[in-house]
């Protein structure tokens, strides 16, 4: 394990770079995930239908692809950005999808009667679904949202191959090629770096998932 | 029966014409025009050459005199290096290395004709010396010590090293030091490559530096202006330009040595000693070739031809 010890510096920076990433597509993709979510229940046919064409598209194509359609298309189109705007909001698009399928799950499981006495004591559909819906149905997908979010940490490794670099997966393919360290440690390495992330995300849900638990 | 006679002769008949067409570009280094052309064309006979070119004098149980007395050659090299080694549609080789070969070839006293050409990609060219399918390997072939143990090389024949690629209007980057003096500039290279890792010390910061997986990524970012400059070994940046029309030149000088050798059987000194003296004894078709093949790329320096390094 000397490869990893060495170079703890560099798995540092790595560590804190996929971190970052996973932080800030998490709070995008939730945020962007409800909205979707929230437009697909709505009463208006073109914000379904766009509700539903979103999940389908990002919900059906590889990461990989969205990726690439984002690094290497939309600067074709005269969009120059960072690379690191486009891989990040890559995986924001891409997470969405499965966010927004989460939390409808759990909007559908809400009864349908919440709905109905929350229009009838004249609250609009916005107030209803802020105020009695989503709050109830958020706490139900606890667990399969945190599943969405721990994939998109794992997902995040992806990310770094389309010129942003410097995280944790690329940081094994450096010291591995060029530096030539053998392969099994340096991934081992990453691989720990990884779960310093995803563990501590886990247990965090459990905590969560106890302490906004309803009886129904 | 009938039908396929004329079939047969349609194809000799376009197969013939391609040739021609082709300008006479050695149409007897492709295996396929030579078994095809062979029985029809009564122009260039292999049988002319013992008379013209006088059966050179070596020693006997050397190399040299075992490739002299058959008259024929196995050479390895690239079929996939644009200014190097690549192979044309009609099968025919071109590029420096290509012309290298044809030069020890001619001084063996074989004519570029019959050089029989064998395909070595970088996996393979250890085991293409060590089993013996070709008698000399000249393949963007870098000279380093791990391979030196399994084989000897001649040469060096070229230094290859790092350089820059741009967009042709650019201006500004003019080599490495630009990325110091401008921290907007952004460079993109393969994530783990050792040119990933030469250009870090002429970055202001770790941002600049840009990583992909394959350069063709990077080169479809200096394309699409993502990127503003490209960095590896000037082999593989030539490739990207020839094939980029005009759209990304070469800039600067090369600020790493990638040394190219000639690789032959371990431990062949005499042959060795051989390759390096021809090389020495043939400067000036040295540098014709380098003009007629990856010369010819905007952006390219002519080499000089490096000492020769000892034969082990």
């Amino acid at each position: 394990m000397d490869a990893v010890t060495e170079n703890l510096d560099l798995y540092w920076s790595g560590f804190l770079t996929s971190l970052g990433i996973c932080l800030v597509a998490m709070v995008g993709s939730l945020a962007l995930g409800t909205v979707i979510a929230a437009c697909r229940v709505s009463p208006v046919p073109p914000l379904r239908g766009l509700g539903t064409w979103w999940v389908n598209t990002f919900r059906n194509t590889p990461l990989t692809l969205v990726l690439f359609f984002s690094a290497f298309g939309l600067p074709e189109i005269g969009i120059n950005r960072t690379f690191y705007f486009f891989g990040v909001s890559a995986l924001v698009l891409y997470t969405s999808a499965f966010v927004c399928e989460a939390i409808r799950s759990g909007i559908n499981s809400v009864s349908a009667g919440q709905a109905e006495a929350a229009r009838s004591i004249g609250l609009t559909f916005g107030q209803s679904l802020t105020l009695v819906v989503l709050p109830q149905a958020l706490r139900t997908v606890v667990p399969p949202l945190g599943s969405v979010i721990i994939a998109m940490f794992k997902n995040s490794a992806v990310v770094g191959a389309f010129g942003v670099g410097g995280d944790l997966f690329s940081t094994g393919a450096t010291l591995t090629s060029a530096r030539g360290f053998a392969n099994l440690p340096v991934i081992t390495g990453v691989a720990l770096g990884y779960l310093a992330i995803t563990l501590p995300a886990g247990l965090l849900l459990q905590v969560i998932e106890r302490k906004v638990a309803i009886i129904r | 029966m009938r039908i396929r006679k004329i079939g047969a002769a349609l194809s000799a008949g376009t197969l013939m014409f391609a040739l021609a067409a082709c300008g006479g570009d050695d149409p007897a280094t492709t295996p396929g025009a030579s078994g095809g052309g062979s029985t029809e064309e009564p122009t260039e006979e292999p049988s002319e050459e013992p008379s013209e070119e006088p059966p050179a004098e070596f020693e006997a149980g050397t190399t040299m005199a075992a490739l002299a007395e058959a008259g024929a050659v196995t050479v390895g090299t690239k079929f996939d290096q644009p200014g190097f080694g690549l192979q044309g549609l009609d099968g025919s080789l071109e590029g420096f290395d290509v012309e290298v070969a044809k030069i020890i070839a001619a001084e063996l006293g074989i004519a570029a004709d019959s050089i029989e050409w064998f395909e070595t990609t970088s996996a393979i060219r250890e085991e293409a010396i060590e089993g013996g399918d070709v008698d000399f390997v000249v393949a963007t072939y870098t000279i380093n010590e791990e391979r030196a143990q399994r084989i000897t090389f001649a040469g060096p024949y070229y230094n290859a090293g790092q350089q820059i690629m741009v967009l042709t209007e650019n201006t500004e980057i003019t080599g490495p030091e630009a990325f110091t003096a401008n921290p907007e500039l952004s460079v993109c290279s393969v994530t783990g490559s050792t040119p990933s890792e030469n250009i870090r010390e002429f970055l202001a910061s770790e941002d600049q530096l840009v990583l992909f997986e394959t350069y063709s990524e990077c080169a479809d970012s200096l394309g699409n202006g993502q990127v503003d400059a490209v960095t590896t070994d000037n082999v593989i940046l030539l490739g990207f330009a020839a094939a980029s029309e005009g759209a990304y030149k070469l800039v600067g000088e090369q600020f790493t040595e990638e040394p190219y050798g000639i690789g032959i059987t371990k431990g062949d000194v005499e042959f060795c000693e051989f390759i390096n003296q021809t090389l020495q004894d043939n400067e000036d078709a040295y540098l014709a070739a380098w003009d007629a093949t990856a010369g010819q790329i905007e952006g390219t320096q002519a080499p000089e031809l490096p000492e020769p390094s000892d034969c082990v």
